[in-house]
């Protein structure tokens, strides 16, 4: 196929996209929250309802900000009701999320005759109109989802550069974190107000089944590659990359098998980032399914060759 | 899920028939097992042969591979090579002979069901599929928890008993299942000592009925006094045999290494005992 | 698939009622009660499968899994839409139900075992594999709803990521109602299995029961649930029934059979009564509601169930604080007597200085003077003219019956510590209820020995 400038925006805005979601996704994976990712892009819904029907204009501030507290309110009922109510956490974090995407359908639905707020768009996007929107800054003319987008790059890049030793330690060792001064709850929460901020962001250009896909995806699939957390942080910004790339290639060339037209890019490029995971699945180094598999057919694994280790040979 | 995962063995040895080589008197019989966790070996190259009727204690420092050891033997995790045999089968045809008390914080304590209900568990495996608890089994229950001496405390919410009670409950769900052979992940860990001297009691009454009980142990000052039979293990079988003659200085150095303090323990816990 | 009415006839008769049918003018009983044939069909099925969600919900969030079912049923869309190009292409009718909902089976159990797969051969987490089959499967089934919405008759396809129960017919009815039949039935034949696989898997395992079959079997179960659903509530509120009703149960019970069958109830009830709600008021979509429902019964029982509520719980705790102040007070000043008292015999009741009370603890004068006042109510205490504390008749006898009792169970833990600790019940009114009558004579003589010891007073309660 022929990539036109217009598909590399469309790739440009994806990838912009998924490296800012992989970068705190990271961290939801390493601290066991990686639904909170699916959950919040859910909650969303009443905040942005609210936002609208309170301001009554669809300006992109508002609804912003409506969503994005939303956003935090689902990690903070989620803490609540687990704690209060002796909840399993994953149990609390389904209630939450649920009862407030019910909460947005009904308020959308109410004001059925007046809002333009269609709940689809939340999920699918419509990255493919990307390039048509454009702003002018100094002699470029970008499109407005990559400033958005970039910017919040810029914005996640900034926290985990600025506190990559703190989002270490409390996701490691969240009692230790707090006996040094460095509160967990606090870097929960700021976590969370990044992952709704970038969900909120991300969802109105290019669907917020990207984001709950690149926050989780490219983690885990880097998590298989290495153990260690900086090269498992540029790992998955490679992955959600090329994810967005292949993801729209995918969505160009796949349907034209079946003789249809192209379809929606944005869920292809979670598709895509679950073909890299498979392969980092099957293929990684240390421990890919099938290396382990080749590993011990040739007979390199294991057992009776280490022998016993330093300590215990020492001894003997 | 991963315990899930573990749950399965991945050798679905169906074997019915005999193992080779091992004699069926031997309760619990033990042959070159190898257990790796991530390429890691974790205990290797075990040898053991336990007779029958003895309470024995598996002693090792912390890592030793002393719960990994017994839960391979219950296939609960993969053997990497190596085999073993309950009464001379496969421990899948001869699951009816063993009773098993995992270690208290692997279940969650908060679960709406009372004593009664999880000591009725041991029963499950008589009744089989679909059919539910009857009158008998809650009997039987109701026995095995009177025997650790908590019959009182059948109607409670599991919660709502103390850590050493808990661990009785365990004991009870065991002794439910009327086994031959019980494998006890670390049942004194963390208990009052009404409840260690509960347990103890129930040790010897088991072992007077001809029971053979397997049981993972780290207190060395009471190692001589509750066991007949001892397995030292430091990854490798150190030594096994009867603990006279088991634990000695030597040996107890071979599997403590160089950890002073703990020597010094058993030690004093050796010269406990020779007066 | 209409053509399944005629086969019922007894259906049939109820098709026939009288549908005060034109939308303006219904009654709120009639819906409520069932009496139009169409909010009949579409009650009763939330209803059924309220119950068949509650129940199975009931196991999945013991065996700490509730967001499986989330990422399960995210994992019905693209088995929807290639069941839908598939029948499409072949000619069929292409919203055919059971084909699509067999298509939602297909790649639900997909989602299932790649779940599993992660699971069984990476050192990833539960949440990760559940997250990662939710968005790959969604983003997936996204992309083929993209591909088919130009093929004729594909609009109503989203209806499946929403819902619209107006959409149920008769035949569909019949697979709602016989599919959450069997899994409640199901559930309820296996119970003891699911009860032992959701607190012990260990065990289970270790006697034989087949872990991952009886895992695989619940989880399958779930499916079901949440494809049957897809149709009323659609896949992202599916969960919610799924959920919320077993957390909501959890809070009134710690029997498990009351808390499924409690679970089943308050999901057939929000099911029925959302529904209705829907039914009754234009422009209010039902699957929202019964979510909101269900979050609303959720929230009255965490608040208001006796047992593990967070108000019962409360004032559990408030009410522990107030004892424990009481009983602080009056040991106070019991020992403030003691002081005064000659060597020999007991104290006896006179009036103190309420500093000397203050400095007994460390508590504040605004809390002191609380508890003083809780006690002047219950006549335990009273304030003189002079601004001295003075204990009623009542008040001293009740005083040196919790400082007996005190110090008997300190000196018990200090003499016995090593037999049982567990038995050191401080709450007990009476040590004498707790343990034997002579060791309670022991325990005496030795306070007798330590000077501390505090006669037997004479019951204040009026026999």
């Amino acid at each position: 196929m022929n990539w036109t400038s217009f598909d590399l925006w469309i790739v440009a805005a994806g990838a912009l996209c998924a490296v800012a979601c992989a970068l705190p996704g990271c961290f939801l994976v390493l601290r066991r929250m990686s639904m909170m990712g699916d959950a919040i892009s859910h909650a969303v819904l009443p905040g942005l309802a609210a936002a609208f029907l309170i301001t009554g204009s669809r300006t992109s501030l508002a609804m912003f900000v409506g969503a994005a507290a939303v956003g935090v309110l689902t990690a903070i009922f989620t803490e609540w009701i687990s704690r209060f109510g002796n909840v399993d956490r994953g149990a609390a974090m389904g209630i939450v999320f649920t009862t407030l995407f019910a909460i947005g359908l009904l308020m959308i639905r109410r004001a059925a005759g007046r809002v333009d707020l269609d709940p689809g768009c939340v999920l699918y996007g419509a990255i493919e109109l990307t390039p048509l929107d454009t702003l002018t800054i100094g002699p470029l003319d970008l499109p407005r989802v990559v400033v958005v987008m970039g910017v919040v790059l810029i914005l996640n890049l900034a926290m985990v550069g600025l506190l990559f030793k703190e989002l270490r330690l409390s996701a490691f060792d969240p009692g230790l974190s707090d006996t040094l001064g460095f509160s967990s709850r606090l870097l929960h929460y700021l976590l969370m107000t990044v992952v709704a901020v970038t969900t909120v962001a991300a969802f109105e250009a290019v669907g917020s089944i990207i984001v709950i896909a690149m926050l989780i995806v490219p983690a885990g699939a880097a998590l298989l590659v290495t153990r260690r957390l900086v090269p498992m942080l540029l790992i998955a910004c490679g992955v959600a990359a090329a994810s967005s790339a292949i993801g729209h290639w995918l969505a160009v060339e796949v349907p034209s098998w079946f003789g249809a037209e192209a379809t929606n890019s944005s869920g292809m490029m979670a598709v895509a980032a679950g073909l890299l995971f498979g392969v980092a699945w099957l293929f990684g180094p240390s421990e890919g399914v099938l290396t382990t598999w080749w590993r011990r057919r040739r007979g390199a694994d294991v057992d009776h060759h280490r022998g016993p280790g330093p300590a215990v040979a020492e001894r003997r | 899920m991963k315990t899930l995962i573990r749950n399965m063995s991945p050798r679905g040895d169906a074997a019915d028939e005999d193992l080779s080589g091992h004699p069926s008197d031997i309760p619990l019989a033990v042959h070159d097992l190898t257990v790796a966790y991530h390429r890691k070996p974790v205990i290797w190259d075990v040898d053991l042969d336990i007779p029958e009727g003895k309470l024995v204690g598996i002693v090792g420092p912390n890592g030793a591979g002393k719960s990994t050891l017994m839960k391979a033997c219950l296939d609960l995790i993969p053997k990497t090579s190596g085999e073993v045999a309950i009464y001379g089968k496969s421990y899948r045809s001869q699951r009816r002979m063993v009773g098993y008390v995992p270690q208290r914080e692997s279940v969650d304590w908060d679960f709406p069901v009372s004593a009664l209900d999880v000591v009725a568990m041991g029963t499950y495996r008589q009744l089989g599929w679909l059919r539910p608890v009857g009158r008998k089994q809650k009997r039987q229950a109701m026995e095995a928890l009177e025997q650790v001496g908590i019959g009182h405390l059948a109607k409670r919410q599991i919660r709502q008993l103390s850590g050493g009670q808990q661990q009785r409950v365990f004991l009870a769900r065991a002794l439910a299942q009327d086994a031959k052979v019980y494998f006890m992940d670390e049942p004194f860990a963390a208990v009052d000592a009404a409840t260690e001297e509960a347990i103890v009691r129930l040790l010897r009454t088991l072992n007077e009925r001809g029971k053979t009980c397997l049981v993972v142990h780290h207190d060395l000052a009471t190692v001589s006094s509750y066991f007949d039979w001892l397995v030292l293990l430091n990854m490798r079988v150190v030594a096994s045999g009867p603990t006279k003659e088991v634990f000695t200085a030597a040996n107890l150095e071979k599997t403590y290494g160089g950890h002073l303090s703990l020597i010094d323990d058993a030690l004093r816990a050796l010269r406990n005992v020779v007066e | 698939m209409w053509w399944n009415r005629s086969s019922v006839p007894l259906l049939l008769a109820l098709l026939t009622m009288p549908c005060a049918a034109s939308e303006e003018g219904f009654d709120w009983t009639d819906v409520l009660f069932l009496r139009t044939h169409n909010t009949w069909v579409v009650v009763l099925s939330t209803a059924a499968l309220g119950v068949a969600a509650g129940m199975v919900g009931s196991f999945l969030l013991l065996r700490k899994r509730s967001l499986m079912g989330d990422a399960l049923s995210h994992a019905t869309l693209p088995g929807i839409g290639i069941a839908f190009a598939v029948m499409s292409v072949a000619g069929g009718d292409a919203k055919c139900l059971p084909g699509l909902l067999l298509g939602a089976t297909v790649s639900g159990v997909l989602g299932l075992l790649v779940m599993l797969g992660i699971g069984r051969t990476t050192r990833l987490r539960d949440d990760v594999a559940m997250g990662l089959v939710l968005s790959v499967f969604f983003g997936l089934g996204v992309a083929v709803l993209g591909m088919v919405q130009r093929l004729p008759d594909a609009a109503g396809l989203e209806s499946f990521i929403y819902g619209k129960p107006a959409s149920i017919v008769l035949a569909d009815f019949h697979w709602i109602v016989s599919l959450a039949g069997i899994v409640t039935v199901v559930s309820v034949l296996l119970f003891k299995e699911f009860k032992l696989l959701c607190f012990d898997d260990g065990f289970a395992s270790s006697q034989g029961w087949p872990v991952l079959v009886l895992d695989v079997l619940l989880l399958g179960m779930v499916t079901a649930v949440t494809v049957i659903g897809l149709q009323a509530v659609g896949l992202i509120l599916i969960i919610a029934f799924l959920i919320t009703p077993p957390a909501a149960a959890r809070f009134w019970t710690d029997h498990l059979p009351t808390m499924a069958l409690l679970s089943a109830v308050i999901g057939g009830i929000s099911g029925w009564l959302g529904a209705s709600i829907s039914a009754l008021t234009p422009d209010l979509p039902a699957g929202g509601v019964i979510v909101v429902v269900a979050a609303a019964v959720f929230l009255l029982s965490m608040f208001l169930a006796p047992a593990r509520g967070v108000i019962g719980r409360w004032l559990r705790h408030a009410r522990l604080r107030q004892k424990i102040g009481r009983q602080h007070l009056l040991r106070g000043a019991y020992e403030i007597l003691e002081v005064d008292q000659s060597r020999s015999g007991a104290p006896d009741n006179h009036a103190f200085p309420r500093g000397e009370l203050q400095g007994k603890r460390t508590w504040t004068p605004r809390e002191l003077g609380r508890i003083l006042r809780r006690e002047a109510r219950r006549g335990h205490i009273e304030e003189l003219a002079d601004g001295r504390l003075r204990l009623t008749e009542e008040g001293f006898g009740e005083a040196a019956r919790i400082t007996r009792n005190h110090r008997l169970w300190e000196m018990y833990l200090v003499t016995h510590a090593d037999i049982a600790p567990s038995h050191v019940d401080r709450d007990a009114d009476m040590v004498e209820h707790v343990l034997e009558a002579d060791l309670v004579q022991r325990l005496e003589a030795a306070l007798r020995k330590q000077g501390a010891w505090v006669p037997q007073p004479r019951s204040p309660h009026r026999i």
